[in-house]
């Protein structure tokens, strides 16, 4: 858990940077393209709930995770919220009608970040593995339909755009597996209890997803 | 034991109410775009379409509300579109063609809309409507003069147009049938010219 004066400064640039992302100069350039639609915004407000869940104090998370019902509703909350807005639909909706943008600036954060983080501490190798792989298929079988489809999937945007899109997350996806089967032998001496002693805070934050998507 | 009852309905509502978002947002898990949600609604719920002001080829004023009792297909085009409006083009001749040509005279008309009215003149609109063989008078090909009836009319339709790099226009085309009580009631794909104009003989 980080020391308390980090935390506050922590918290205050977490709340700063959700705010400024929600303005309309930020959205319509983070949504001006496919891409940074997808893969820098959806990302970033979900791992905003993540820090922001990580800033509650210890007692507090596990509590929640309690009261939640444990690991595995959390990360299928987690899987559920953030297919959904994978959907080309979904994106096309969120530039179309308030509504849908406001749902999605809550539930990155609240329906992904936070149950992801609450379930982070308690899972061992083999969860973490399972979330991380299923992830990276997503993210792989999307970007493969993005590039493969034969129609414009998202109204808003050019056709190239979604073949680019497609290209840089089937890329991403290859990327973090290769860094994900690295950090297993190369940070692996004793690599499963290391990663088991998982409680600790500095392996809280050093294992935040989105923050080694970024490892790139 | 307790947690563990907890765990699992906990497991049961998340599942539950994932399963019913997906359901709900993508239309019975039918429609994962927004081109398929547009089609799939107009086929539910029929919308009316604004009665804008247009002016076509010749230079003649006229509304949509003029075609009110006739069948009509519209489609939405520039002029200098080379791709997917020839397909469109293309696909409007296949149809004047495959329906009766007495329907023509009195119960089916064609309607090419231009959403870059700057740029496509009368003249522009004519030139068009002569490489694909339009008559000017069953098929016309029109512009929308005024911004706001002209967005207003792309949204009742549900057509979205984004400027690409290089001065030309990307938009999702269809090929649009309105009723006779001036609704748009159908969505049909342009590489199903056929199809189209099947559903139109059945309605004549």
């Amino acid at each position: 858990m980080p020391a308390r004066g980090c935390r506050r400064h922590l918290a205050w640039a977490a709340g700063v940077l959700y705010l400024l992302l929600a303005t309309p100069p930020a959205r319509a350039w983070l949504e001006a393209t496919m891409s940074a639609h997808m893969l820098a915004q959806i990302p970033l407000l979900a791992a905003l709930g993540f820090v922001a869940c990580r800033l509650l104090p210890e007692r507090t998370q596990d509590a929640l995770l309690d009261r939640a019902g444990g690991i595995v509703p959390c990360v299928l909350l987690a899987t559920f919220a953030s297919s959904y807005w994978m959907l080309p639909r979904a994106l096309d909706e969120a530039l179309a009608r308030g509504a849908v943008e406001a749902a999605k600036f809550v539930s990155l954060p609240v329906l992904v970040g936070l149950p992801l983080a609450l379930a982070w501490r308690r899972l061992g190798t083999l969860g973490r593995g399972f979330v991380w792989t299923n992830f990276f298929s997503m993210l792989a079988v999307l970007g493969w339909l993005y590039i493969a489809a034969p129609v414009r999937v998202c109204n808003s945007y050019l056709v190239d755009q979604q073949e680019s899109t497609g290209w840089l997350m089937v890329w991403i996806a290859v990327l973090m597996f290769v860094g994900w089967l690295g950090s297993l032998f190369v940070g692996g001496k004793g690599n499963p209890a290391s990663l088991q002693s998982s409680s600790s805070e500095r392996d809280a934050v050093d294992t935040e997803p989105t923050g080694q998507a970024g490892g790139t | 034991m307790s947690t563990l009852v907890r765990g699992l309905v906990s497991t049961a509502l998340v599942v539950a109410c994932g399963t019913a978002a997906f359901w709900w947002g993508t239309d019975g898990f039918s429609a994962y775009t927004a081109e398929a949600a547009r089609r799939a609604d107009i086929l539910r719920s029929p919308r009316p379409v604004p009665t804008v002001v247009l002016e076509d080829q010749d230079g003649r004023r006229f509304s949509l509300e003029d075609y009110r009792g006739r069948l009509l297909a519209v489609e939405f085009i520039y002029t200098r579109c080379m791709t997917v409006c020839r397909s469109l083009g293309l696909a409007f001749r296949q149809i004047r063609e495959a329906v009766p040509p007495e329907a023509l005279e009195r119960d089916f008309a064609l309607l090419s809309i231009s959403f870059d009215p700057e740029r496509d003149d009368p003249a522009s609109l004519k030139a068009y409507g002569r490489n694909f063989g339009a008559d000017g008078e069953h098929w016309r090909l029109a512009r929308v003069r005024d911004a706001g009836e002209l967005a207003a009319l792309l949204a009742a339709f549900g057509v979205v147009v984004i400027s690409d790099r290089f001065g030309g226009f990307e938009h999702n085309a269809a090929i649009h049938l309105v009723g006779r009580d001036g609704r748009l009631v159908e969505i049909s794909d342009l590489d199903e010219p056929l199809a189209f104009a099947g559903k139109v003989r059945e309605k004549l």
